[in-house]
């Protein structure tokens, strides 16, 4: 076992942990905002450079502090590291600047975003966000694409983060999706412009961080935090047909998978349960899920966000029920 | 001054032949070291050089060579890293077209200490017409059985082979590169685990610079020790500099480190002076990722003491009033050059280069260029000034590689040393 500190909290770990696995089991606070590390995705991490965090001391062996910070989510632990995350000024202003800088070309749609209520930018800029802006280069733009029948990509809003990418690469056996072009012209696409047509992809909807990807069969039905989110599930042959079903009164307006009090989905539905099966009859209705006040989801908390108050993103996203 | 070790042959006719290169004393090293030397030891001679590595970084290669997991039952590699791509900088394109068999020599010694049986060269995509030039050079070394088969009737085999990239400029750094010979994006890794674990296909790796890796080649035949006597301090041995912007004689030249820069620019065996009697302004020491120099930090440190040419000495006063050695790549600008136009001209080509993977590069060179467009173009804000030294400390050390180190230090130091001449293009 190592020993780790967070933020003076102390805690033990099995070797192989990265730092952000291990603040996740502190939970609360200590837990540095991620848009491209997903546990459940082989690869991701390291890109978005959100959750960096700054090494006091490296290991009990050589307590030397490591020279630049590091992306939490893909440094191991050592043993008697010493790890600096929301007491530093350091990391929050490292922070702050790459906050501007995902913002830097994202188009700010929000009124007009589906995402918008449970985007993870959103969150991460309330937390850490500037309240103007100093651009006025125009944003990038690219043209709305349909993935297929069932996905909306809208690239304008894009942070490049992998999780599609790597969502794709493993649901399907063959190449089908990936990165075009470099820098700041590079995009997402299907080579080239094919439609994804596989059970699972669906949950590229799912594990964007933002309203890149959306759900064509529920564009501009609804602001989420219009509807109550309901823990449903139904006998599924293909996937576990645990879903989480939106409801406004009786009427299911969309289905997504459950997502833990990280962001990330707990497992994978297929495109049946998410985009067919929209009837109340098709599902056994558990129960609301749970969803903290400070989330934008519980709708009209806006007045309270001043310049300066932190809402931490994890703590604005939906955690299952007991 | 002036001891040539990597280009003494350079002028010889005809020493890109086998044949030539032999009579000249060439292939005498491996000869050495296969006889008389165990791989130990030719590892041990390369740290008794001192020799750093001369791709930018400046790390002791011995003691990377010494990270190499050699308890891995996996095949090791090494890859020479021909990517040169960084402006200003022409050595390795140099080494390789004039005395293609001198980096043969050293890959040879290289891959004997290392226990390689294959090594790659990644070649710059632009560079394809020196393809050729390596691949005959192998071809030759294996016939007369330096390459290929149990060399010179001892248990060694080794294979060398020139990969092409597509000329891309992030490929240069060691974990892309590594990708991009995979066949896979170039990307760079995220690190741990670093290349010397986990390297070409997830095996053992040393990537090691052309010049660094053509310098073990004198270094075996003089010894370590030798080596080490030259040069100054730390920076032990000759480096190749690559001279180019407004001075007389711009080229390729060997320097033994420790010459002072005022002698460098000024004396006639090398760049002879300023272009048309005019005055010195900039200089870059190590290619354009490196901090820009006002003339007279580039002549004398802040301490009032001559610069050298040495890793330690241009470093001195750290990025306030120092800068780097880097790849050897010498750009000299005279009272003429506009600073907000080159500085415009370098950041339009990292944001061209940089590979879009993580937000603060991919954003941050885009942004710093549209900005200095702006100022160069006279539509410059009193405020963008510090908006652009707060976009490149944002990028700074927050990036996976040192790419978006890379961007920003040129507009930092280049806001540092010359916020005037910013000024005077916002109207």
């Amino acid at each position: 076992m190592l020993r780790i500190t967070i933020d003076n909290i102390l805690i033990e770990v099995e070797e192989g942990t990265t730092i952000l696995q291990a603040a996740r089991m502190i939970g609360g606070g200590v837990v540095p905002p991620a848009m491209c590390y997903y546990s459940k995705l082989k690869g991701s991490g390291g890109k978005c450079r959100t959750c960096l965090v700054k090494v006091a001391q490296g290991s009990a062996k050589d307590p030397r502090p490591m020279p630049k910070l590091v992306a939490s989510c893909s440094t191991p632990v050592q043993d008697g590291m010493v790890v600096e995350n929301k007491i530093s000024v350091e990391v929050q202003q490292a922070r702050e600047g790459i906050v501007e800088l995902l913002l830097l070309n994202h188009p700010l749609d929000c009124p007009v975003c589906d995402q918008a209520g449970e985007c993870d930018l959103q969150d991460l800029a309330f937390g850490f966000g500037m309240e103007e802006t100093e651009t006025i280069e125009p944003r990038r733009e690219y043209p709305v694409v349909d993935i297929g029948p069932l996905i909306k990509l809208h690239m304008n809003r894009c942070i490049h983060c992998y999780r599609c990418v790597l969502t794709a690469e493993q649901i399907t056996k063959k190449r089908a999706h990936g990165m075009l072009y470099r820098g700041d012209t590079m995009e997402i696409s299907t080579f080239i412009q094919t439609a994804i047509e596989n059970d699972f992809s669906g949950n590229m909807i799912d594990v964007c961080p933002v309203g890149a990807l959306t759900d064509r069969t529920f564009r501009f039905k609804s602001r989420v935090w219009f509807l109550n989110p309901m823990n449903a599930h139904r006998e599924c042959s293909s996937c576990g047909g645990k879903v989480t079903a939106w409801m406004f009164g009786s009427e299911i307006y969309r289905v997504t998978g459950r997502k833990d009090r990280f962001g990330e989905l707990e497992e994978f539905i297929c495109n049946e349960c998410r985009f067919e099966k929209k009837d109340i009859s098709d599902w056994v209705i558990e129960g609301p899920r749970k969803i903290k006040r400070q989330s934008v989801i519980s709708g009209n908390q806006y007045e309270h966000l001043k310049k300066g108050s932190i809402i931490h993103p994890i703590e604005g996203t939906t955690e299952p029920q007991e | 001054m002036g001891r040539a070790v990597l280009l003494d042959k350079v002028n010889v006719p005809g020493i890109r032949d086998f044949g030539v290169y032999r009579e000249h004393g060439g292939y005498r090293s491996v000869d050495k070291a296969l006889g008389e030397m165990t791989p130990a030891q030719v590892q041990q001679e390369v740290i008794k050089s001192g020799l750093r590595g001369r791709g930018g970084a400046g790390f002791p290669t011995g003691l990377k060579w010494s990270f190499l997991d050699r308890k891995s039952d996996k095949p090791r590699y090494l890859v020479c890293n021909a990517d040169e791509s960084e402006p200003g900088t022409f050595k390795d394109r140099y080494l390789m077209e004039h005395l293609p068999h001198l980096l043969i020599e050293g890959l040879i010694l290289s891959s004997y200490a290392l226990g390689v049986k294959t090594c790659y060269i990644y070649i710059r995509g632009e560079f394809k017409y020196l393809v050729g030039i390596l691949e005959t050079a192998i071809s030759q070394a294996k016939k007369n059985n330096y390459v290929g088969e149990r060399i010179l009737g001892t248990g060694f085999s080794l294979e060398i082979y020139v990969h092409p990239g597509a000329g891309a400029y992030i490929c240069g750094e060691e974990t892309a590169l590594l990708e991009s010979l995979e066949g896979k994006r170039g990307n760079p890794r995220i690190k741990p685990p670093f290349p010397a674990y986990k390297g070409l296909y997830d095996c053992p790796t040393v990537v090691n610079n052309v010049e660094t890796l053509a310098t073990i080649t004198p270094i075996i035949g003089m010894g370590g020790e030798a080596y080490a006597a030259l040069g100054i301090g730390k920076s032990t041995g000759t480096k190749l500099m690559s001279a180019c912007g407004n001075i007389n004689k711009p080229g390729v030249y060997e320097i033994e480190m420790g010459l002072p820069v005022e002698d460098f620019i000024y004396s006639d065996e090398y760049c002879g002076g300023i272009k048309n009697g005019r005055m010195l302004k900039a200089v870059i020491p190590g290619g354009s990722s490196v901090p820009i120099l006002p003339a007279d930090l580039a002549l004398n440190t802040a301490r009032s003491e001559a610069r050298l040419l040495s890793y330690e000495s241009l470093s001195e006063g750290g990025f306030e009033s120092g800068s780097m050695l880097g790849s050897g790549g010498f750009i000299v600008y005279d009272e003429d050059a506009c600073i907000v136009r080159n500085t415009w001209n370098l950041t339009r080509f990292y944001r061209h280069e940089s590979c879009g993977q993580c937000s603060p590069c991919r954003e941050g060179t885009g942004w710093m260029e549209k900005i200095l467009y702006r100022l160069e173009h006279g539509q410059g804000r009193r405020s963008d000034i510090d908006l652009l030294v707060r976009v490149a400390k944002n990028i700074e050390g927050n990036t996976i590689c040192p790419l978006g180190d890379a961007a920003a230090w040129p507009v930092a130091s280049a806001i540092r040393h010359f916020r005037g001449e910013f000024l005077e293009h916002i109207k």
